[in-house]
């Protein structure tokens, strides 16, 4: 009976399946391969995706696990990563002081902006201090979508609120809990106001209704770092391949790569490189 | 609605046009999947039918677990997995996180209970005399073992399905214990969150048409198998 054939072979599939997945597991060396913790703004951005298959060229394997840089920076103290690529300078300093992070080093910024609905509810528009801007949005509790995760962006948010004198809550303050791409959905679909960086807004723009209200401001600036988590912490941190990588992004091979990444598409470059002191 | 037109468009495009990418997680999600729901089935299939036919102590509790552990839910499955394998958890020298073996765990966990309650349904709607005539017969207890097999192997058929569905399709433990690491780790239904989080909306149908492709023909597989050994039953004249 064909049946009892097709029972037969059943488990001659699914049995080869598991012969398949085995070298998967084997992969390459422990040491050839590197976590990078890092914000989600570098995944959702794209730079990751130009960045890393270079990288890997050298050997190494590298890992991305992109979570907000709360997260990124907790992964690097629990030893869980090897290298971190954050944007918090309030919340990595701490964490070198204490040691349990090292070789900070600055390298790269854009900045932040306001974006919210054409209508512009809060009449934003002309404005040219983001203090005011949040200011606005309060009076008028204008929907605002913020991450409410914890990342970098968020840290940002919490600071720009507690510069403009504003304790934000109620209906209007809606924390999504989610990346930059889903949170500007959000606040697409609600016609409401959000914080962004600006490289994971442009890459979206085409998506969504929602547009640049505010920019410029100095408070704004968006600092990106890249930091090393301290072996002598955790024994099974790969410091070889965290430094590996850690040095590559600093090459002019790396920088350059990052100076003309988005030109072809926005024409403008999405991230902007700093002057690096190591 | 440009937008659904739009994404089916593209989605044709990224199947039929060969898009190697997706073709690649196309493959490691059957793999991952494939392989959970099988390592279910080998330990499963024995537990669901050691609760169906044995008497043993702490057998009611065992069967409570089992039965809630079929609606587990997967992010919980992902925490936990997570947390025991990260460096810096009890497993962590097993350098086991964010790796396709990492998924196949924590899909394992999804689907054993699924998998053994099932069968434990299977074997307790067998009539009970049906063991004692094989007995009778002067069948061994591997034989007897073997014969009930044989018997409940079309509801243990579902036991199959319903693992394999339930794993290939969930995001939250595969999301949290592989990191959706591209090359790696990414599996057609973390693609689908990065994707629509991108913009990227064609490639999320698409991913989501081949996911939906996917289960629909293992499902058309199993049923054929199971229909066709259906009891025909005599019209009513």
């Amino acid at each position: 009976m064909r049946v009892k054939i097709v029972l037969r072979i059943l488990p001659v599939v699914l049995i080869s399946f598991l012969a398949l997945s085995s070298p998967l597991s084997a992969g390459a060396p422990a040491n050839k391969s590197v976590i990078l913790a890092t914000t989600t703004s570098t995944q959702d951005s794209g730079l990751l995706d130009l960045l890393i298959p270079v990288f890997e060229k050298t050997g190494y394997i590298i890992k991305t696990i992109a979570v907000g840089t709360g997260q990124a920076l907790a992964m690097g103290k629990r030893g869980d990563a090897d290298v971190l690529l954050t944007h918090a300078p309030a919340a990595e300093m701490p964490l070198v002081e204490e040691g349990w992070l090292s070789h900070r080093v600055q390298f790269m910024h854009n900045d932040f902006i306001v974006v919210g609905p054409e209508s512009d509810p809060a009449k934003l528009g002309g404005l040219k201090s983001v203090a005011q801007a949040l200011r606005k949005i309060a009076e008028r509790k204008a929907a605002f979508i913020s991450r409410g995760d914890d990342s970098g962006t968020h840290k940002m948010e919490k600071e720009l609120w507690r510069a403009a004198g504003i304790e934000p809550g109620g209906g209007w303050h809606i924390e999504a809990g989610q990346g930059m791409g889903a949170t500007l959905r959000i606040a697409s679909e609600k016609s409401a106001y959000t914080l962004t960086d600006r490289s994971t807004y442009l890459n979206l723009r085409k998506t969504l209704a929602l547009k640049i209200l505010l920019e410029g401001d100095p408070p704004l600036l968006n600092r990106y770092s890249v930091m090393l988590v301290n072996p002598a912490k955790h024994p099974r941190v790969n410091s070889e391949g965290g430094r590996a990588f850690h040095s590559w992004l600093l090459s002019d091979e790396a920088l350059n790569l990052i100076k003309g990444f988005g030109k072809d598409r926005f024409g403008q470059s999405l991230f902007f490189l700093d002057p690096v002191k190591q | 609605m440009d937008l659904i037109i739009e994404g089916i468009f593209k989605a044709f495009h990224l199947v039929f046009g060969g898009d190697a990418e997706i073709w690649a997680i196309t493959w490691l999600s059957l793999k991952v999947s494939g392989s959970a729901t099988l390592i279910a089935l080998i330990m499963g299939i024995p537990l669901g039918i050691a609760l169906a036919t044995a008497r043993f102590p702490g057998r009611p509790l065992i069967v409570a677990l089992v039965n809630t552990g079929m609606d587990f839910p997967p992010v919980v499955v992902g925490l936990f997995v997570s947390i025991t394998l990260w460096r810096s958890g009890p497993l962590g020298f097993l350098n086991l996180i964010y790796t396709p073996t990492a998924m196949v765990v924590a899909q394992v966990i999804i689907a054993l209970p699924i998998v053994a309650s099932l069968t434990m349904a299977a074997f307790q709607t067998l009539n009970p005399k049906l063991g004692l005539q094989i007995m009778g017969i002067g069948a061994s207890k591997p034989q007897l073992l073997w014969l009930l097999c044989k018997e409940a192997r079309l509801p243990m058929l579902a036991a199959v399905m319903a693992g394999f569905g339930g794993v290939i399709s969930e995001v939250g433990s595969v999301m949290m214990v592989g990191g959706n690491i591209k090359g790696q780790t990414r599996v057609l239904t973390t693609a689908t969150v990065l994707e629509t989080q991108m913009g990227n909306f064609g490639t999320a149908i698409a991913l989501g048409l081949i996911l939906l492709a996917l289960a629909f023909a293992v499902n058309l597989l199993l049923t054929k198998i199971q229909q066709r050994e259906q009891i025909r039953w005599p019209k009513p004249s």
